[in-house]
């Protein structure tokens, strides 16, 4: 896809800006283009299905929509050898705790898509008393897919805007450092 | 029905017996419930215990039971109210019908309702420091009480039990494992548990010994919500509980409303359903036959069946314009008639499916890999598939004839020439193939829809008039309807509230996995840690749907 045609372009000029503004010599540069454009497209995904998405998420792994084409199709069952959770369905107040804790297993970088209309904000589930009303009240969240569920096209906009996103920040001495900054769940949104 | 009262009256004569409804309604006090209960089970033969239903009236609390007699279909129902509703006891009748241990659990942890004698007294679905029990009128719903805890939960090593001791309630401790069981943590979080369910598996070497449920991980609070909303708006939570059989349990909650309101479907609307739930069930079943071979290690199998999953989706997004959630089914009939080639893309999908069925069987089905982890593994018998409640292709698979388009037709199925599939091995093969037949039948009855569609012609009737504001008169009223895992069950109770918005005062979804996860335990004991997982995917539960 074209720049063009994405929606939300804005974040990632803002992320641009100040890539260019931070002032970076050319090797480290370079190497940092080679390292991103290697990890942007072989983003592993943890396997975090509680409810309906997951299935579409199976469907995306499947036959007809192929996650390969993207270098995604690696599905991890264990956090320490993934790079970004796609986190489809509900979070309970009963999960809250195991979600954190699994976040906080990966390796840095690490990222975050919060899939479907319940991981965003609650959705059906918002007035519930044991529904967590988005998952950035827990763990910070880079990319939001709206949708119940949403469809596996969608889906796939959702991993080309954290590739876009992986595209443009600093790997040396950024991302691969980032566990030094501490993240505290009450108030503070996704970064 | 004469004659089932007056058996009724015969053996248990301090009874009252109310007939106004559909089913004879028992109402019985809690200090003869037991004594009624063994009545009820062995001289009366009420075998099976199909719903547990908590109910708080707001000045009373009490439970209704929904008993049936497999040999005759015959269906009765049961009040019994606590005395006291502060602390609420009742007697326990998990020692009769085996599934009411998890059922009770369930209403203990919604009402607080303590079952005396219970072997196992904990709560189900909410973490255990939890304060109050939401479905309470009286819960009080302050966030600052029940905040997110992200402090990790305590495993819950002891438990409890209430017995009656010279005409008091007292609480005795136990534990659900002892000192020096070797206990391993499955879940909750792994694709091969279906979702997100946890065990706990107390392990002899290799071999199983016990395993406990720990479940709520995906708990929403559903039946919750539904008494905050209107009658239209809490169809939509239907297809987010068992997300395979979205269709049926949609259609359920609006038979079981159609019901309290006594509208006519159109013949055309409730044909268009019954063929949508029937690409419902070929759906779930190759979803499930995707998943019970992916765990077992044979990724292609997965792949064959989700392509072939593809052909139903598109008949999802053309009709009701999406492939998942589709709220297609409304009160009255369907929200719009179907898309032109509708018929054409049926009939091109039943051909695909039943010519690609070979290729399954013979990709899976006589592999020896395949064959010598499922044959003899993980049996349950007849007896216990009744004494636990287990419905659908699990229970079919034991030998019950517990089809509920057969035992008690709803919509059109008693117009459809099928077959009820049973096997009588009970053990994980018999399952699977009980649903790879299963799948034989469904396309024989769209073919036989596709028929009768086509002779409606390419557009007629498809919702009844409908009352723009639906209210229900005081009453409760249950639908069952057979959802691709078993038999689903809806109440709803109203108290005929005449505000425009009416609200439900109680809607309880009875689903089947809720009873399927009570066989775990018995059908994993004494076999191998690796069969835990090819012996759940056999009996193919959803998570969302235990927990609701």
């Amino acid at each position: 896809m074209k720049h063009e045609d994405f929606k939300d372009n804005g974040y990632i000029e803002d992320l641009v800006a100040q890539l260019n503004g931070s002032g970076v010599n050319v090797v480290v540069g370079k190497a940092d283009q080679l390292m991103n454009w290697s990890r942007s497209n072989s983003l592993w995904p943890f396997c975090f299905g509680t409810s309906c998405c997951a299935i579409e998420f199976m469907c995306l792994g499947a036959a007809r929509y192929d996650m390969a084409r993207f270098g995604a199709e690696v599905a991890r069952n264990s956090p320490r050898q993934a790079d970004y959770i796609m986190c489809q369905g509900t979070i309970t107040y009963r999960m809250a705790p195991v979600l954190k804790r699994l976040y906080e297993q990966m390796a840095e970088p690490k990222y975050v898509i919060a899939c479907g209309a319940c991981t965003v904000s609650g959705g059906p589930f918002k007035n519930s008393y044991c529904v967590v009303k988005g998952i950035d009240e827990i763990i910070p969240v880079d990319v939001y897919l709206p949708g119940c569920p949403p469809r596996p096209e969608a889906m796939f906009y959702a991993l080309m805007q954290l590739q876009r996103k992986i595209k443009v920040t600093k790997f040396f001495g950024g991302a691969n450092r980032k566990e030094k900054l501490t993240y505290s769940p009450q108030g503070a949104k996704a970064e | 029905m004469a004659d089932l009262q007056e058996q009724i009256s015969k053996a248990c004569p301090d009874v009252q017996i109310d007939n106004s409804g559909q089913w004879p309604l028992l109402t019985v006090a809690n200090a003869t419930w037991h004594e009624t209960a063994t009545k009820l089970k062995e001289q009366l033969n009420f075998d099976q215990l199909m719903a547990l239903v908590g109910v708080d009236w707001g000045d009373a609390i009490g439970v209704i039971y929904y008993f049936t007699n497999t040999q005759t279909g015959d269906i009765i129902h049961v009040k019994v109210v606590a005395d006291d509703r502060d602390k609420p006891y009742i007697h326990t009748v998990s020692d009769l019908w085996a599934v009411a241990n998890y059922q009770e659990r369930e209403a203990y942890d919604f009402y607080g309702i303590i079952f005396v004698n219970h072997p196992d007294m904990r709560r189900f679905f909410l973490r255990n420091d939890w304060v109050g029990h939401p479905l309470r009128k009286d819960y009080d719903a302050n966030p600052e009480l029940n905040p997110i805890r992200l402090d990790d939960e305590t495993n819950e090593d002891y438990t409890c039990r209430y017995v009656e001791k010279d005409g008091k309630v007292v609480k005795i401790d136990g534990k659900v494992f002892e000192d020096d069981e070797y206990v391993i943590n499955v879940g909750p979080q792994h694709p091969s548990t279906h979702g997100v369910m946890r065990y706990r598996v107390s392990l002899d070497g290799e071999i199983v010994k016990k395993v406990d449920v720990v479940s709520g991980y995906i708990h929403r609070g559903i039946e919750k919500l539904c008494e905050s909303l209107t009658y239209p708006q809490t169809l939509l939570y239907t297809e987010r509980m068992d997300y395979m059989a979205a269709h049926i349990n949609r259609h359920c909650l609006c038979l079981c409303i159609e019901k309290a309101l006594g509208i006519e479907v159109p013949h055309r609307a409730e044909l268009i359903r019954l063929m949508m739930d029937e690409l419902m069930r070929l759906s779930s079943h190759l979803l499930s036959y995707g998943c019970l071979t992916m765990d077992q290690g044979a990724t292609t199998a997965f792949f064959y069946g989700f392509r072939d999953r593809e052909l139903i989706y598109d008949i999802f997004d053309r009709t009701c314009g999406a492939r998942m959630s589709m709220s297609y089914s409304t009160i009255g009939g369907v929200v719009a008639d179907v898309h032109p080639d509708f018929i054409t893309d049926v009939r091109h999908a039943c051909d695909v499916i039943e010519k690609n069925m070979k290729e399954y069987h013979q990709l899976f089905t006589g592999n020896v890999i395949a064959r010598n982890r499922m044959i003899g593994v993980g049996l349950l018998s007849k007896e216990d598939a009744i004494n636990y409640a287990i419905t659908g292709p699990s229970g079919r698979a034991s030998g019950c004839h517990c089809d509920v388009r057969k035992t008690h037709p709803y919509s059109l199925y008693d117009e459809f020439d099928f077959e009820e599939v049973t096997r009588t091995e009970g053990d994980s093969m018999a399952r699977y193939m009980v649903r790879m037949d299963e799948m034989v039948q469904s396309i024989k009855i769209l073919r036989q829809a596709c028929d009768k569609l086509e002779q409606e012609g390419a557009q007629g009737e498809y919702i009844a008039k409908v009352p723009k504001m639906i209210k229900l008169p005081a009453g409760h009223w249950y639908q069952q309807v057979e959802a691709s895992r078993g038999a689903f069950g809806v109440y709803i109770e109203s108290d005929g509230d005449s505000k425009p918005f009416q609200k439900p005062m109680r809607m309880h979804f009875q689903s089947p996995c809720f009873n399927l996860i009570g066989v775990v335990d018995l059908t994993c004991r004494d076999n191998m840690i690796a069969d835990l997982i090819t012996i759940t995917a056999s009996i193919d539960f959803v998570i969302p749907d235990i927990d609701r």
